[in-house]
C-alpha cells in the first residue's frame, strides 16, 4: 500500500451549467413522409398512362342540388397532388432538422393529398365514376360501431380499468338488439335493450378486476370468449328455430335533418341517418366535454392516474372505476345496435374483430373522445374505401385493399402521432 | 384547534405498529415526531388521516371524540396532510390537483368545472404566503420543492387547521429546506399547528416547539429543542450511538478508476448524463451528491454495464470498462451495491444464502460441472452473515423476511466478499435505522483504507458528509465543481441547484441556511469538547 499521501486535487468548477436537455431529431417523421411522397409520386403518377383518366360523382340522384359527374386527367392530377405532397414533406424535414415542431395539419393535409393520389390512380381508365359521397357515407356508417366502442375503452381506461372486451360488449349489445327489436317489432326497443347486454359484460369485468384483482388483460379475453361462446349457442339453438319471431330486427328508419340534410355531399353524408348517428355525435361531443371539463372527469381521470392521490381528497376510487366500466360497456353495447341498425339478423361472430380496432382507435386518439372520433372514421373510411373499390373493380387485389385499414394505422402509430401515454394506473388495482 | 391521540393502538397481523399512542397537538405550535425509518410514525399519521382504521384508541378535536371512516372525514375535521410521495396527479395542472375533490362548479354547467374559481384560490394562497406558484403549470414540470408547495396549498385551501408533514425534507435540497422552514414558522404564527415526522435530528432541533420521540411504535419520550443531538439520537434508537464515522485521513494511491467525456442520452432524447469526466484514486471515497435525478442513478448503472453509454470512456486499472456486459465487468473487480435493494439488489423470494451468491453462483467452487453445491453456498452465508452480523433466524429463509438494514447488510455482504478492484454504491443506507447506518458507514470505510477506490452516489448530505473524501456535486448530468469533503452544507447546497463553485461560496458566505449554522454551532461545540 502506498505511504505517499497525494496532494489534495485542485476543486475545479466547470463552465456555469446550461440547458443541458436537447432532444435528438427525430428522423422517423421526415423519413416517412418523404419515403410516401416519393412512392406517391412514382407509382401513383409517373407509372400511369398517360391518357388515361378519373372520373368522380358527387352527388346522387335523389340530391336536392344536382353535381354532374366530373372527370380528370389521371397522371396531371396525380403528379400534382404528389408534387404538393412532397413539397410538404420537404418542408416537414426542414421544420424537424430546425427542432421545431411539425404543425398538426401537416400530416392531416399530407395524408389527404396522398390519399387522393391513390384514388386517382386507383380509378384512371375505370369507366365508372368514383361515388364520393356514397364512400364518405359509407366511412361514417361503418365508423360509428367503432366510435362507440373506442369511447367505452377510454372511459374504463380514463379510470383505470383495462378494457379488452370490447369486442365481447359490441356481439352482446348487438345479439340484444336484434333479440329484442325482433319480439318487439320496434328497432328502438333494440337501441334501449343493447346497453344493458353492454354493461353487463363491463359489471363482469370489473367484478374480478376490482374484487378479486384479477389481471384486466386476462379478464377481457376470457370474457370476449365467453361473449362469443354464448352467442354462438343461443344463435345455433334458439334464434335458428324461430327466425321470424327472433332474428328478423326492423330497420332503424332514417331520420333525416331538415334543411341540413339539403347541403351538397355534407349533407347526405352527414344528416341523412338513423337516430344511431346522431347519438354518437352527442356522445362525442358531449364526452369531450365531460372528460377534460367537468368534476366527474377529473375525479375519474385522478382515479386513473393517481389512485392514491384520489382517495386521499376523499375520491371513492373503486366506486369510480365500478361505475365507469358498467358505463363503459353500455356505450359498447350502442355500438353493438349500431352494428345491426341497417336492419341485419344477427350471425355467428358478427363483430368479427371490430372491438380490437375500437381499442386501436382508442390508443391512436390518445384516450379522448375527439381522437377516437377521428382514429375510428380512419379505419371506417379504409374499410368503406374497400367496399367500394370492390363493387367497382379496381388494378389492386381485394385482399390487398382489406389490408387497407390496418397499414393506416401502422403508420399512423409509428410515425404520425409520436408518443402516446396511457393513464398511469391502469390495469393496477387499487389496494389501500 | 386543539388535536389529541388517545391510545391509538394498530396492528397489521402480528406485527404492532402503533402500540397504545398518547399525543396532543396544540394550535399554534410545531410538534416534531422524532423516529428512526419503521418506528411507526406514517402509520400513525395514516391513522389520523382516516387511511387506516386504529383498532383501538380514539382520536379527539378540540376534546370531542371524533371516528375517521375516509381521509374526506379528516379533511372536513381541518387535518391537511402533506405526503412523503406526493399525493399529486403528475399530468394535471395546478389548479387541477388543488381543487380536486372538492370543486368549484359554474352555476347551471351540470358540474363543469369553475377554473377561474380554481386558478383564484390558488392564487390567494400563493401569494398569501408568497410561494409564487403557477395555477396553469403541469405539475410533473415542476421542480420537488415547488410540487411540495402545491401540496401544501391543497391543504390549506381545505382549511387545513392541523397540517402533518411527513418527511417533508427527503427530496429538498438544503435551500429548499431552509424555505420550507420559513414557511411552517409562518403557518405557525398564523395559528395552524404542524405536525413534522421526520428521523433528521437537525430539523427538529431547528424548527421545532416541542419533540416526541417514537420507537417501535411507541411514544417513548418528548423533549424540547434544547436538547443535544446526542440525546435526541440515543432517544430515538434507544442506546448510545456515535453519530458520524471516525475516519482517519485517506491515504491516497494512484488514479485506477477514470471516467472521461461520458455522456448517456436516454431514448426520448434527454442527456441524462451530459460530457462527465472524473478521477478517483486508489484509497479514496468519491462522493457523488445531488437532487435526486440529475443522473446520479445512471452513473453508477453505466459503470456496472446495466445502461449504455452513448460516447466517452470508463477505465479501471487501465482497462475500458464501456461496452462490456455486466458479468465481465464484476470479474473487473467492481462491486455494486444497486440504489434500491428490494428490486435490483436481491430476489426476494430467493433465500438468503442464495442470495449471497448471485454473482457467484456458476464459478467455483459453489458450482461444479453446472450444478450447485448447497453445501458450499450455505457454509459461505454462514460465513458472511457472520460477518456483517446479519440478524436472521436461518440462512435458506426468504431474505425478504429480514429488515431493511440486515438486508443491505446482505447486499454489502454479497458485493464485498470478493477482492475488489472498485466500489459503486448507490444510496447505501436509504431507508435504514441509525444502527445499521454506522455499520454499512464503517465497512465503507474499511474497504477504502485497504486501497480500494469507492464512489459514494448518495442524496443525504449528512451521508456524503461523513464519508467522502471529496465531493463531485452533479446537476442535470453534468458536474458543477469537485470540491473537498468537509465543504459547508449550504456551499454544496447551492451547487445541487446548479450554481458554480464561486458563486455559491460567495452567497453561501452572505446567507447562512437555519441548518447551516447548526452544522457550525455543532462543529464549534465538538472542537470545544476537544479541547477541553
Amino acid at each position: 500500500m502506498s505511504t505517499v499521501t497525494a496532494p489534495q486535487p485542485a476543486p475545479t468548477a466547470q463552465a456555469p451549467v446550461g440547458p443541458a436537455v436537447q432532444a435528438r431529431i427525430a428522423w422517423r417523421g421526415p423519413v416517412l413522409y418523404l419515403v410516401v411522397a416519393l412512392i406517391s409520386l412514382v407509382f401513383f403518377s409517373l407509372l400511369t398512362p398517360g391518357e388515361d383518366t378519373t372520373r368522380f360523382m358527387v352527388s346522387t340522384r335523389d340530391d336536392f342540388v344536382e353535381i354532374a359527374p366530373f372527370a380528370v386527367p389521371s397522371r396531371a392530377t396525380a403528379l400534382v397532388l404528389s408534387v404538393v405532397a412532397l413539397a410538404l414533406a420537404l418542408w416537414a424535414t426542414r421544420l424537424t432538422t430546425q427542432r421545431r415542431k411539425v404543425p398538426t395539419w401537416v400530416p392531416i393535409l399530407f395524408g389527404g393529398l396522398v390519399l387522393l393520389a391513390f384514388l386517382v390512380w386507383v380509378m384512371a381508365g375505370n369507366t365508372n365514376a368514383l361515388p364520393l359521397t356514397i364512400l364518405l357515407t359509407g366511412a361514417l356508417t361503418l365508423s360509428v360501431p367503432l366510435i362507440f366502442g373506442s369511447l367505452a375503452g377510454l372511459l374504463c381506461e380514463r379510470s383505470g380499468i383495462i378494457n379488452i372486451a370490447i369486442e365481447g360488449q359490441l356481439l352482446g349489445g348487438a345479439f340484444l338488439a336484434v333479440v329484442v327489436a325482433s319480439l318487439t317489432d320496434n328497432p328502438y326497443a333494440g337501441l334501449v335493450a343493447a346497453p344493458v347486454a353492454g354493461a353487463l359484460v363491463g359489471a363482469v369485468l370489473v367484478l374480478f378486476a376490482v374484487r378479486y384483482r384479477i389481471d384486466q388483460i386476462i379478464v377481457g379475453v376470457v370474457l370476449n370468449v365467453l361473449v362469443v361462446g354464448v352467442t354462438n349457442y343461443l344463435f345455433s339453438t334458439v334464434l335458428t328455430q324461430n327466425p321470424q319471431s327472433l332474428n328478423s330486427p326492423p330497420r332503424l328508419p332514417t331520420l333525416p335533418i331538415p334543411v341540413l340534410s339539403q347541403i351538397p355531399v355534407i349533407g347526405p353524408v352527414l344528416f341523412d341517418h338513423s337516430l344511431i348517428v346522431y347519438l354518437m355525435y352527442v356522445a362525442v361531443a358531449v364526452l369531450q366535454v365531460m372528460v377534460f371539463r367537468s368534476r366527474w372527469g377529473l375525479r375519474m381521470r385522478a382515479v386513473g392516474e393517481h389512485p392514491k392521490a384520489a382517495d386521499t381528497v376523499g375520491i371513492k376510487v373503486n366506486l369510480t372505476r365500478v361505475r365507469n366500466s358498467i358505463l363503459g360497456g353500455a356505450v359498447a353495447g350502442l355500438g353493438g345496435a349500431a352494428l345491426v341498425s341497417a336492419g341485419l339478423a344477427f350471425t355467428k361472430e358478427l363483430t368479427s374483430g371490430k372491438g380490437y380496432i375500437a381499442l386501436a382507435a382508442m390508443i391512436l386518439g390518445r384516450w379522448s373522445p375527439k381522437g377516437a372520433l377521428a382514429a375510428s372514421l380512419l379505419f371506417g373510411f379504409a374499410d368503406s374505401l374497400r367496399q367500394v373499390l370492390n363493387n367497382l373493380g379496381s388494378p389492386v387485389p381485394s385482399q390487398f385493399l382489406a389490408m387497407l385499414p390496418y397499414l393506416a394505422t401502422i403508420f399512423a402509430v409509428a410515425g404520425l402521432v409520436g408518443r402516446v401515454r396511457a393513464p398511469a394506473a391502469e390495469g393496477i388495482p387499487y389496494v389501500k | 384547534m386543539k388535536l389529541e391521540l388517545r391510545g391509538i393502538t394498530k396492528r397489521f397481523g402480528p406485527l404492532v405498529a402503533n402500540d397504545d399512542i398518547h399525543l396532543t397537538f396544540e394550535s399554534g405550535e410545531i410538534h416534531a415526531l422524532l423516529g428512526e425509518n419503521g418506528a411507526g410514525k406514517s402509520t400513525m399519521m395514516n391513522v389520523l388521516y382516516g387511511l387506516y382504521e386504529p383498532d383501538g384508541g380514539e382520536i379527539l378535536v378540540d376534546d370531542a371524540p371524533v371516528v375517521f371512516a375516509g381521509p374526506a372525514d379528516a379533511m372536513n375535521a381541518g387535518i391537511g396532510m402533506v405526503h412523503q410521495h406526493f399525493m399529486l396527479v403528475p399530468v394535471f395542472t395546478v389548479a387541477e390537483n388543488v381543487v380536486l375533490g372538492h370543486e368549484p362548479t359554474a352555476a347551471g354547467l351540470g358540474g363543469l368545472i369553475d377554473l377561474t374559481e380554481a386558478r383564484r384560490r390558488v392564487r390567494e394562497i400563493s401569494d398569501r404566503f408568497g410561494f409564487d406558484v403557477d395555477p396553469d403549470a403541469l405539475v410533473e414540470d415542476l421542480p420537488v420543492g415547488v410540487q411540495q408547495r402545491v401540496e401544501i396549498i391543497k391543504a390549506l385551501s381545505r382549511d387545513a387547521k392541523v397540517l402533518i408533514l411527513d418527511e417533508p425534507t427527503a427530496v429538498l435540497t438544503p435551500q429548499e429546506t431552509d424555505e420550507l422552514i420559513a414557511i411552517m414558522r409562518q403557518l405557525r404564527e398564523a395559528g395552524t399547528s404542524i405536525v413534522f415526522i421526520t428521523h433528521k435530528l437537525r430539523e427538529v432541533r431547528a424548527v421545532a416547539d416541542r419533540i416526541s420521540v417514537i420507537r417501535r411504535g411507541k411514544v417513548v419520550g418528548t423533549a424540547t429543542p434544547d436538547e443535544s443531538e446526542q440525546q435526541l439520537a440515543s432517544l430515538m434508537v434507544g442506546r448510545s450511538v456515535n453519530l458520524g464515522v471516525e475516519k482517519a485521513p485517506p491515504e491516497r494511491g494512484d488514479v485506477t478508476f477514470r471516467v472521461s467525456d461520458l455522456t448517456v442520452i436516454d431514448p426520448v432524447g434527454t442527456r441524462v448524463i451530459d460530457d462527465l469526466s472524473f478521477e478517483v484514486r486508489r484509497g479514496e471515497i468519491f462522493a457523488i451528491a445531488g437532487v435526486q435525478g440529475n443522473g446520479q442513478s445512471e452513473l453508477a448503472e453505466v459503470i456496472v454495464g446495466l445502461l449504455r453509454a452513448t460516447s466517452g470512456s470508463i477505465t479501471l486499472d487501465g482497462k475500458e470498462l464501456l461496452g462490456r456486459s455486466v458479468a465481465d465487468v464484476l470479474d473487473a473487480g467492481v462491486g455494486y451495491v444497486p440504489e434500491d435493494r428490494s428490486t435490483d439488489g436481491l430476489i426476494a423470494s430467493f433465500s438468503i444464502a442464495e442470495n449471497l451468491v448471485l454473482d457467484l453462483h456458476d464459478d467455483a467452487p459453489f458450482a461444479r460441472a453446472g450444478s450447485l453445491s448447497p453445501a458450499r453456498v450455505a457454509e459461505n452465508a454462514r460465513r458472511r452473515t457472520e460477518e456483517f452480523d446479519v440478524r436472521l433466524t436461518s440462512i435458506q429463509d426468504p431474505v425478504s423476511t429480514l429488515s431493511g438494514g440486515n438486508q443491505q447488510k446482505v447486499v454489502l455482504a454479497r458485493e464485498m466478499s470478493r477482492p475488489l478492484r472498485l466500489l459503486v454504491a448507490s444510496q447505501p443506507t436509504r431507508g435504514l435505522d441509525v444502527g445499521s447506518i454506522e455499520f454499512v458507514h464503517k465497512r465503507i470505510v474499511t474497504e477504502r483504507d485497504g486501497g480500494t477506490p469507492v464512489v459514494i452516489v448518495s442524496t443525504e448530505l449528512d451521508e456524503v458528509h461523513a464519508l467522502a473524501d471529496r465531493i463531485a456535486v452533479m446537476y442535470r448530468g453534468r458536474i458543477v465543481g469537485v470540491v473537498p469533503g468537509d465543504t459547508h452544507r449550504d456551499v454544496l447546497g447551492l451547487m445541487m441547484a446548479g450554481v458554480p463553485l464561486e458563486d455559491a461560496e460567495r452567497s453561501a458566505n452572505e446567507h447562512h441556511t437555519t441548518l447551516g449554522e447548526a452544522d457550525l454551532e455543532a462543529r464549534t461545540a465538538r472542537s470545544e469538547e476537544m479541547t477541553t
